[in-house]
């Protein structure tokens, strides 16, 4: 059987990318959210926000937005995957002679591609409304690797929300405080000028290591030693995620 | 029957929080025939067929399917079975054609499109199948759905409620489908509410009430449980459905054939 692991993973993404590309309004909803906050606190709020960076407001926003992609964006893998769950065609293919895994990582390579796609378009609209980076390959190289990171990880907390709903609007909603997590972060205002409590959630949440390990990438600044910090959250939360949902799968599909 | 039975089971039990919906269940089904499984709403007969299919892991008893154990070699079950559900599980985004590949690739046969087009036509469903699923009436999703459950050729299949929603033609359709498979040595199992579906295709019938299999045997063996009957002469009246057949047209030949059949045995 794990001869057609491979083969049989690569039937099933190809299922689900297909589903992506007959409904591409999945990939228009995500992205419409990260370009409306980027017109908004690039046009509207970014003038009153003082980063003490000296680097232009939407280079330092772009990470968290990024990030907000990436939340927005897994939401719709939890939703496929619950609507095959519901549809009884996750059953058809566990009545066959098909790898269990395969079903969950048709899914979670599609999120990957799907994401990769919404990135592309708002880092176009970003570079449109200005931004600009001088990182070098190699920089570009470790972004992409932490934001594959993020993505993977999100996308496993998204199968666990997706084998557990209840309901279609449950197998989505919560996405909801992920895309929020940025904005009490360092992703739009330094964390020094938020009140005390607020500020130590802020520096001690995930979001602000992974957003400072960006920025200084996209900036050709060292990273220091807040990428560690930053793959050491990437790295544990996708652990955890993959393990709580092989084996809430593994309990559902007996 | 000197042959090993494709299906056996032996008191297999099954818990749902507090109801006890299966309380040891025993079956024996030969290969190459077509076994009815009846039962009232609720009686357990999909979680009877979930649990040949491996979907489901009994509480007690066990369960051989072409001489391999559900529970110890599950996936070895699953390259001999296929499971069509109580409710048609086809891609809704995907055409038929699209489903009927995937499920084809999924087996790993040489030419899925081929194997596709024979299906949508054996179906009636070659003007449809480049339509999306979604497209479909209930009728044409559940053909898809039967047809995605004979890709491949498995010896065993199981059917759950097959025609359950289906008119008339396609419920012949089916009948005769289900028949050719019997005929090359598939063995069926199947669940059903129609009493004439059962009478029709199955060469044993068993009814399943209380958890557990009440009755089983041939037609003729179940009707003899009942007191001999009393002769009484009356005119014979064609069925609605020979009236529905003749006047929708196409059907007619298969219903006198049907008839013929119904004489025969
Ligand atoms: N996953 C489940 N959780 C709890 N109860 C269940 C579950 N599956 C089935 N049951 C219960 O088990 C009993 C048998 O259900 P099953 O679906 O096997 O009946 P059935 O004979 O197929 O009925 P029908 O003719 O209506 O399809 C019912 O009381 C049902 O409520
Ligand atoms: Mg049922």
């Amino acid at each position: 059987m794990t001869t057609h692991i491979l083969g049989d993973t690569r039937t099933l993404t190809a299922r689900s990318l297909r589903h992506i590309l007959r409904s591409p309004d999945t990939i228009v909803t995500t992205v419409v959210t990260p370009i409306a906050l980027m017109l908004l606190f690039v046009y509207v709020l970014g003038g009153a926000i003082r980063t003490g960076s000296g680097d232009s407001y939407i280079n330092y926003m772009l990470p968290g937005i990024l990030l907000i992609t990436i939340a927005s964006g897994i939401a719709y893998t939890s939703y496929r995957l619950f609507l095959d769950m519901q549809s009884g065609i996750v059953e058809r293919f566990q009545s066959m002679p098909i790898p269990r895994a395969s079903v969950l990582w048709a899914h979670v390579l599609t999120s990957l591609a799907a994401n990769t796609i919404s990135l592309a378009v708002v880092i176009g609209v970003a570079l449109l409304m200005g931004f600009r980076t001088g990182a070098s390959l190699a920089a570009w190289l470790a972004i992409a690797g932490i934001l594959l990171l993020f993505t993977l990880a999100l996308t496993w907390i998204a199968v666990i929300a997706g084998l557990t709903a209840k309901s279609v609007d449950g197998a989505s909603a919560f996405s909801y405080p992920l895309i929020f997590l940025p904005f009490i972060s360092s992703a739009f205002v330094p964390t020094a000028s938020m009140p005390g409590p607020v500020a130590w959630f802020a520096e001690n949440q995930p979001v602000t290591s992974i957003v400072d390990t960006v920025r200084a990438l996209f900036a050709g600044q060292p990273v220091g030693s807040g990428i560690w910090i930053a793959l050491a959250w990437l790295v544990g939360m996708l652990v955890v995620a993959y393990a709580l949902a092989v084996t809430i799968y593994r309990r559902k599909v007996t | 029957m000197s042959v090993e039975p494709a299906i056996r089971v032996n008191g297999i039990e099954k818990s749902f929080s507090d109801t006890h919906v299966l309380r040891g269940v025993d079956v024996e089904i030969a290969a190459g025939s077509i076994f009815a499984l009846l039962g009232s709403n609720g009686a357990g007969k999909t979680t009877l067929v979930r649990i040949l299919s491996t979907l489901l892991k009994p509480d007690a008893g066990t369960a051989l399917v072409h001489g391999f154990d559900v529970m110890a070699e599950p996936a070895k079950v699953r390259e001999s079975i296929s499971l069509t559900g109580q409710f048609a599980a086809v891609d809704d985004v995907l055409t038929g054609r699209e489903n009927l590949v995937l499920v084809a690739k999924l087996r790993h046969l040489e030419n899925p499109a081929g194997v596709a087009d024979e299906l949508l036509s054996r179906f009636g469903l070659s003007d449809a199948g480049s339509r999306r699923a979604a497209t479909y009436s209930g009728g044409m999703r559940r053909r898809l759905d039967i047809a995605m459950g004979l890709i491949g050729n498995p010896p065993v299949i199981f059917l759950d409620e097959p025609t359950t929603g289906l008119d008339p033609q396609s419920r012949i359709e089916v009948w005769q489908t289900i028949r050719m498979l019997a005929g090359a040595g598939t063995t069926v199992l199947l669940t059903t509410q129609y009493l004439d579906e059962a009478e029709q295709l199955a060469d044993r019938i068993a009814i399943l009430h209380n958890g557990r299999i009440i009755q089983s045997g041939t037609l003729a063996e179940l009707k003899k449980l009942l007191p001999p009957a009393t002769r009484e002469y009356i005119e014979k009246q064609p069925s609605l459905e020979d009236v529905f057949l003749a006047l929708v047209g196409g059907g007619v030949s298969v219903a006198t054939s049907l008839a013929a059949e119904k004489e025969d045995s």
